[in-house]
């Protein structure tokens, strides 16, 4: 804990006082970004753009802001991008210490909620994380969004981040349960690729994940890459 | 300044060359910064046939400073028969701005001419109209910072008027690729003795 009056409010007062004396962008790390995710006929598509902004710098064009939990699990990262590798890498450690215990995969709730937990614990402390968390389990595909509140909603379409609304413009008019795969892979990375335009903190590339359904010694997770 | 300079997000950069001045800039327009609402916004305006001025900032003072840039320039040559040189046109533009000290324009312009021998004549100032001249290249807007890192890099001393061209189009497009704030596009203008060349560029789009 960091020796003050009030560690819980430790960083949301030195960026209070570092605003009008020392550094004023001090606090402002890595925020703008925009990903998506949604379930359909053919599985989950997760899409996400790569741009890392600090402020109004462009830190880096090419971040991943998706990761592979397991082979069964996607995570996708929104707000600060060390809250956000942090916690997902460490709910990685958290879902494989269950398959090792348990002999068996964590459900995609399950797993959704030791995330939430954890923000729930350090809610008002001033974690800036808007995830989703998707993936397979028993009972088929599903999708969940956990943000630093604490909130956890399951659904079949989300969107997260400043460019979330532009991204939902897109994704809402073209969404249908029945896509095909291809059809949906594509309304994924046309709703990122028209919320970079529209949103000045999105950018780069688009990421695009399909999670189909898993058979036997296949990995489920195809990653396809593309220039806007 | 509660973010005014930053709200509506610019890039301009000018360089001079041998014989020949270069201004470009990028063509952004964003509300609320980070909100892109239109790829064609003017920041370059031609002052005379042999000079420019760029005005970034606050799209409202923009077109504002602009339009009574236009006036003065109208007025200048109705009562004096003759056009006002590159640097005269910096110092009224420094005057116009510090007149405005207690209520300014949120804009910061760029002055890009050749004087009467053909010589290159650049200039800066702040939003309230402390002029800075330069040899060599002038910057001003949200990507001031990342145009001064490449220009320094990049800018040489005697580039001929496609050299200039091409220097001023790579500075603008590797700088605004490192800013939120501008970008979308860009406009390059070089002046020469005999000819003015604007050409538009494509810039990535997000």
């Amino acid at each position: 804990m960091a020796p003050v009056a009030n560690p819980k409010t430790f960083c949301l007062d030195i960026k209070k006082t570092n605003e009008v004396l020392t550094a004023p962008k001090l606090m402002d790390f890595r925020k703008g970004t925009t990903t998506l995710g949604f379930v359909f006929q053919g599985g989950i598509i997760i899409a996400v753009d790569s741009r890392a902004s600090m402020g109004s710098y462009i830190g880096s064009a090419t971040v991943k802001k998706v990761i592979e939990i397991n082979d069964f699990l996607l995570g996708t990262m929104a707000g600060g991008a060390a809250d956000c590798s942090f916690w997902e890498r460490h709910l990685n450690r958290l879902c494989r210490m269950h398959e090792l215990r348990e002999k068996e995969r964590i459900s995609v709730a399950a797993a959704s909620k030791l995330l939430a937990n954890i923000f729930w614990q350090y809610r008002g402390q001033g974690l800036s994380c808007g995830t989703m968390v998707a993936g397979w389990d028993k009972k088929g595909p599903s999708l969940y969004m956990v943000d630093d509140n604490g909130d956890r909603h399951k659904g079949n379409v989300f969107s997260v981040g400043s460019g979330s609304t532009f991204a939902y413009g897109v994704l809402d008019t073209g969404y249908s349960y029945d896509l095909t795969v291809e059809e949906a892979v594509e309304l994924g990375r046309r709703s990122i690729y028209h919320a970079t335009h529209r949103d000045g903190a999105s950018g780069g590339v688009v990421r695009v994940y399909h999670a189909g359904e898993p058979s036997v010694g296949r990995s489920p997770v195809g990653t396809w890459d593309w220039k806007p | 300044m509660s973010g005014l300079m930053e709200y509506n997000g610019s890039a301009i950069v000018a360089m001079a060359g041998e014989n020949c001045v270069g201004i470009a800039s990028d063509t952004r327009h964003g509300i609320r910064q980070l909100q892109t609402v239109s790829c064609n916004r003017q920041k370059t305006f031609q002052v005379t046939d042999q000079c420019y001025v760029g005005l970034s900032g606050l799209a409202t003072d923009v077109q504002t400073v602009s339009q009574l840039l236009n006036f003065r320039m109208k007025l200048f040559t109705l009562r004096e028969e003759r056009k006002m040189q590159p640097r005269m046109i910096g110092n009224m533009i420094a005057s116009m701005l510090y007149e405005k000290r207690f209520g300014p324009y949120f804009t910061e312009p760029v002055v890009a001419g050749l004087d009467g021998e053909h010589k290159p004549y650049l200039c800066t100032f702040d939003f309230i109209g402390c002029l800075s001249t330069a040899e060599d290249f002038v910057v001003s807007g949200t990507t001031a910072e990342q145009l001064f890192g490449v220009c320094e890099s990049f800018w040489r001393p005697g580039m001929n008027k496609d050299e200039l061209f091409e220097t001023l189009s790579q500075c603008l497009l590797s700088a605004a690729d490192r800013d939120c704030l501008a970008g979308w596009g860009g406009v390059v203008h070089i002046i020469t003795p005999d000819e003015i060349i604007t050409k538009k560029l494509k810039g990535r789009m997000d």
